[in-house]
């Protein structure tokens, strides 16, 4: 089997205050696959995207991206090769215009000139916003601040790109626009999320973390069809869906 | 015109307007004239102008005490006996400042929020206070907005600010509004940190300027040094 994008063993986290919030996860996702990481609130799903990019560094157990694994000399080719975008756009987009925003991470990994203008303009096509290059973030809807949150990362051709719910505030239209472009995009996709039926919709397997340990792995569909799973890890699907 | 140029050629102006020895109110005047043609020629309506100018209010209001309150030879002015002094003084801060504000104001209203904060990288400004220019860019609006769903959050609950005893309630709010900043802020550092932030804010759009518009730029302040050095001289 060809070498996983992102390849967790046995990572164990607690933070300084002592309160421990991951024990032991493994966790593999190869190339291509787009893979849901559901789970109740504490369950330690944003800890665990913390670890992904080297931002924590996991008390036990290894962290290995494409095979490289994350350690404080490779920060910044992991940081290239995980592309994390977070739930509120308006902590993503931190410059004063799209432009400059999107520029911010390919010009980090040392891009100049006409290459990063080609790289701004290509990631911000990829998610069908290129006419908003000029714009200042707060003048824009939050469907396009999401797609624009994507596009930051998208201009530093990650490997992996890592979403913190992101479904979450946008309306079904945006909701259903969102789900086509992360469709059209070619590259792996971890989506942390508690919309279910985007999880069934966009990801073809799913894992469950709760309490810190990964109690279920497998095809989207049948990790949401047992029933028993979803009561013991406060897992349900919205009324009146079904699989 | 590059933002940079501008900048630079403003902080010049004000500068050589300043150092004009108070007595010479014709040359004041003739440089007010500049700084007043300089703003008619960004040619921006007047409705967005003279908002701006309302900053001048405050300094206006201490020259026009000043006559009043400095001591010295009195001379008669209409009904008031004012301090000489004091009036030459308030003529020239007036002046001056006026010189200033519709100098600041041209610049102001030619110039994006983003461009200033790429000149002020671009003339070796320190790191730290670009960034912060630039994040009070991007975040006054998020911060303000943040105000105003919790001045409704209040008033939906009945609350009316109208006595001293309403404080502890602003207050308390205030004080939550600048842990919410912080926390923001140490989200946006994350944020920042994913995408390979390393302490530096990276040049993604340098910026360039002939000599033409370094010339053009630096014009009005070319004057004001030609009028500082005349008056000095004569």
């Amino acid at each position: 089997m060809s070498v996983p994008v992102l390849d967790l063993r046995g990572v164990a986290y607690a933070y300084p205050g002592g309160h421990q919030a991951l024990f032991g996860v493994d966790l593999h996702v190869h190339r291509g696959e787009r893979v849901a990481l559901l789970g109740p609130n504490g369950a330690g799903k944003t800890t665990l995207v913390l670890h992904l990019n080297g931002i924590l560094t996991p008390g036990a157990g290894t962290v290995t991206v494409s095979g490289l694994p994350v350690t404080d000399d490779a920060l910044l080719e992991i940081r290239r090769r995980v592309g994390i975008v977070f739930q509120d756009p308006d902590d993503q987009l931190f410059m004063p215009t799209v432009r400059d925003d999107v520029a911010f991470g390919p010009a980090n990994l040392g891009l100049r000139g006409a290459e990063l203008d080609a790289r701004v303009t290509e990631a911000l096509h990829l998610v069908g916003v290129g006419d908003l290059a000029d714009r200042p973030p707060h003048h824009l809807s939050f469907g396009q601040r999401r797609r624009v949150a994507i596009a930051t990362v998208l201009a530093m051709r990650p490997e992996v790109l890592v979403l913190d719910e992101p479904s979450s505030n946008l309306d079904p239209a945006s909701r259903r626009e969102l789900a086509g472009i992360l469709r059209s995009l070619d590259v792996t996709v971890l989506m942390v999320t508690h919309d279910l039926p985007y999880a069934v919709e966009l990801c073809e397997r799913s894992v469950v973390l709760s309490e810190g340990t990964v109690v279920a792995d497998g095809a989207t569909r049948e990790v949401l069809a047992d029933a028993h799973l979803m009561a013991r890890h406060r897992l349900e699907l919205p009324v009146g869906f079904s699989i | 015109m590059a933002p940079h140029t501008k900048l630079v050629g403003l902080l010049a102006f004000v500068l050589l307007v300043v150092s004009v020895p108070r007595g010479a109110t014709v040359a004041l005047l003739a440089l007010l004239a500049l700084a007043v043609g300089v703003l008619v020629a960004t040619r921006v309506p007047a409705r967005h102008v003279l908002p701006r100018l309302a900053v001048e209010v405050p300094f206006a209001v201490f020259a026009l005490l000043l006559p009043f309150v400095a001591v010295g030879p009195r001379v008669a002015l209409g009904p008031f006996t004012v301090s000489q002094p004091g009036l030459e003084a308030a003529g020239a801060l007036l002046l001056k400042g006026t010189c200033g504000v519709v100098a600041a104001v041209a610049f102001a209203v030619t110039t994006r929020p983003r461009d200033l904060v790429r000149a002020l990288q671009h003339l070796k400004v320190p790191d730290p206070l670009v960034a912060i220019a630039s994040f009070m860019v991007r975040y006054v609006d998020v911060v303000g907005d943040q105000v105003r769903r919790m001045r409704v959050a209040r008033a939906s609950r009945g609350f009316r600010a109208t006595s001293v005893r309403a404080w502890p309630t602003l207050a308390a709010g205030t004080g939550a509004l600048f842990i919410r900043s912080y926390e923001r802020g140490e989200r946006v550092h994350l944020a920042m940190v994913s995408r390979g932030w390393s302490g530096r804010m990276p040049v993604t759009a340098p910026l360039r300027a002939g000599a033409r518009e370094w010339a053009l730029a630096l014009s009005p302040a070319l004057a004001a040094a030609v009028v500082s050095v005349a008056v000095r001289a004569l």
